[in-house]
């Protein structure tokens, strides 16, 4: 309870972090409202498909009808923007927390045991940040197939390195200390040793740092979406639908802004979204981080 | 110093191994009929798919494949990329110049404007300057490219039309590639300015100002952020306090004394970003259809084209490895604490 006092009194002075936590819980909101922001049809198989209305190819702009108009081939943007918000939020949280769990297991092990587990997994992580992100994650997409499930494996596989290493660094550090040969003349087993002391104590790093690369997270995801590796068209997923917007930049001859609301909608939306993570992440960095206190 | 730089250099070969190991084994999941089927045109030779998987060994198991592969790498054959419709090599030499160009271009604007905004940043602390600079860095490092760079052509293409997407207009196209245009270097406006082409030097950098806009705003913001949080610590050192005791006007102080330490951080940085900006080109290049080593890569990817796949990935993980290589022999350089072996 007083952490949580101490907590608000830090964000309480940090305008920008007040926002980061608005944004994120004004996103919550409409993922978990979704049904009643944007009620599926009845009968609709799977609520993340977002309903057609005719297959004309012209997007049609803002109207009654349709509140944030629709894209090529009629697909409801308001709709896929209300739902998309789940798609974002379940994209962040898998890929997260996978990466996490895989990085403080195997940069874990690194640490603990050293040697040629160590030597094994560390070289694995030399091999997978050799590559610029986008870049390998674009290929394992490719090769499994384009899905959106396809595209949350390959953002884990890009981004359990860095946890991993992070990690390998603070378990070397902690399993130097007292309390662990303490643990040991006492008879603990390796697994009891690495889960209730050592990790506990060297995962607020590798915390921080997550919570600072889920706004990236989000971003490398909706790139492959908007590569057309990620959902299928007409899938709620705000990547999937900025890239139906991309033949509609230049708008009418008279009107060049026509279609503005394809790329401007979704697109400040991620915006929004991501935002949101950042500023949320600078917040949790300086909560957490023992140098700022 | 060179025998650090040596040993690093000595790890290359192994990174580089590694890094075509795993993109090999991430191949193997693509059945043999789907790698072999890339060299099949017409749907009359489907009879010959065996043949074709048997030429190219495609059945046989991975390491004999890989160590296939590597003989002919050594041999200087890459292979044959469809989506290029080239050898690999020549893709790789018709694409990495664009990139490079685009790179440089977006480089040096990113270094000055994080460095003076950075700097502002520290020296202003906590005042308004200092809040707007950094609120514009966090929203640039929270837009997505392909977000910024569809909002750019709109605006900048669509409606004021003043800079079009692509390489060049159908003009500079067909002067480039006339007999009397001379390719010195490979990079489009050095060879412009050397044939002395000054029409077709200004369509060249007119079509990389959107890209290279959109990389500086997304870039920017690390940038930024390192060197204010390093501008402020050498500003709280005891040497800036002497400074001040000596009645050293503030402004020598912050040129000559905190900048040249808070500087250091930022140089390694700089190479980092390098590396950033190659990743990011990926996006931007397709959203501009600019026909760089990123465009390339993605269109490969997509089509399951494996040399071009190879190639543009090996390139990407090779630049990288430099950038990183670089990264740490600058550190070296600009702080001599870190010199190995001293």
């Amino acid at each position: 309870m007083a952490k949580l006092a101490a907590a608000w009194k830090l964000l309480r002075r940090r305008p920008m972090s007040l926002l980061g936590f608005a944004l994120i819980g004004f996103f919550l909101s409409v993922a978990i409202l979704a049904p009643v922001l944007a009620p599926p049809e009845a009968g609709a198989r799977d609520e993340y498909i977002i309903p057609q209305t005719g297959y004309s190819p012209d997007p049609v702009r803002p109207s009654k009808e349709h509140r944030f108009g629709t894209t090529e081939q009629q697909y409801d943007l308001y709709y896929g923007m209300v739902w998309g918000t789940r798609t974002a939020f379940k994209v962040a949280m898998k890929v997260v927390g996978f990466s996490v769990c895989i990085g403080v297991l195997l940069g874990g092990a690194a640490g603990f045991y050293g040697g040629w587990v160590d030597e094994i997994i560390m070289r694995l992580t030399d091999v997978v940040l050799a590559f610029p992100d986008l870049v390998l994650a674009v290929v394992i997409v490719a090769i499994m197939g384009p899905s959106l499930d396809h595209v949350m494996y390959a953002v884990m596989a890009v981004s359990w390195p860095s946890y991993a290493r992070l990690m390998r660094g603070d378990v070397m550090s902690v399993k130097e200390r007292d309390f662990v040969a303490a643990a040991r003349a006492l008879g603990a087993s390796d697994a009891r040793i690495l889960f209730r002391h050592i990790i506990p104590n060297s995962i607020y790093p590798v915390l921080v740092v997550a919570s600072l690369s889920t706004g990236s997270v989000v971003i490398t995801a909706a790139a492959l979406s908007f590569l057309g590796l990620g959902a299928p068209v007409g899938y709620a997923d705000w990547g999937q639908l900025i890239s139906l917007s991309r033949n509609w930049i230049l708008g009418s001859s008279g009107n060049p802004f026509e279609y503005w609301h394809t790329v401007f909608i979704p697109g400040v939306t991620i915006f929004l979204f991501v935002l949101g993570w950042n500023l949320l992440g600078d917040a949790v960095r300086d909560i957490l981080d023992p140098r700022q206190k | 110093m060179l025998k650090f730089c040596l040993k690093r250099l000595a790890f290359l070969p192994f990174v580089m191994f590694g890094v075509t190991f795993l993109l090999f084994f991430c191949l193997q999941f693509l059945s043999p009929e789907m790698r072999a089927s890339l060299y099949i045109k017409d749907p009359r030779q489907l009879s010959q798919l065996d043949a074709v998987i048997e030429k190219y060994g495609l059945r046989k198991p991975m390491p004999v494949q890989y160590f296939i592969w590597l003989k002919q790498v050594a041999r200087g054959d890459l292979g044959y990329s469809e989506t290029a419709k080239m050898p690999v090599a020549e893709a790789i030499a018709a694409f990495f110049p664009a990139t490079f160009e685009l790179t440089v271009l977006a480089f040096f604007p990113i270094l000055i404007v994080g460095v003076f905004f950075g700097v502002l940043s520290a020296v202003y602390k906590d005042r308004l300057l200092d809040h707007v600079t950094r609120f514009v860095a966090i929203t640039g490092y929270s837009l997505p490219s392909f977000v910024l760079g569809l909002v750019l052509l709109m605006v900048f293409y669509g409606r004021l039309h003043w800079f079009p997407p692509g390489r060049y207009t159908l003009e500079t196209d067909m002067l480039v590639h006339a007999d009397s245009f001379r390719h010195f270097t490979g990079l489009l406006t050095v060879d412009c300015l050397l044939n002395a082409e000054g029409g077709a030097f200004v369509d060249a950098v007119k079509h990389m100002v959107l890209p290279a806009c959109t990389l500086l705003y997304i870039s920017v913001a690390l940038l930024l952020r390192i060197t204010r949080s390093s501008m402020l610590e050498e500003l709280s050192k005891d040497y800036v306090r002497t400074a001040r005791a000596k009645g050293l006007p503030e402004r020598m102080i912050i040129r000559k004394h905190a900048l040249a330490n808070a500087l250091i951080p930022v140089v390694t940085l700089s190479s980092l970003l390098f590396i950033g900006l190659l990743g990011g080109v990926v996006i931007t290049e397709t959203v501009f259809d600019f026909p760089g080593i990123g465009r390339w890569g993605v269109q490969a990817a997509q089509q399951l084209d494996v040399p071009g796949v190879l190639g543009s990935t090996m390139l990407a993980a090779f630049l990288f490895v430099m950038a990183n290589l670089i990264a740490d022999m600058l550190y070296a350089v600009v702080d001599p604490r870190i010199r190995v072996g001293n």
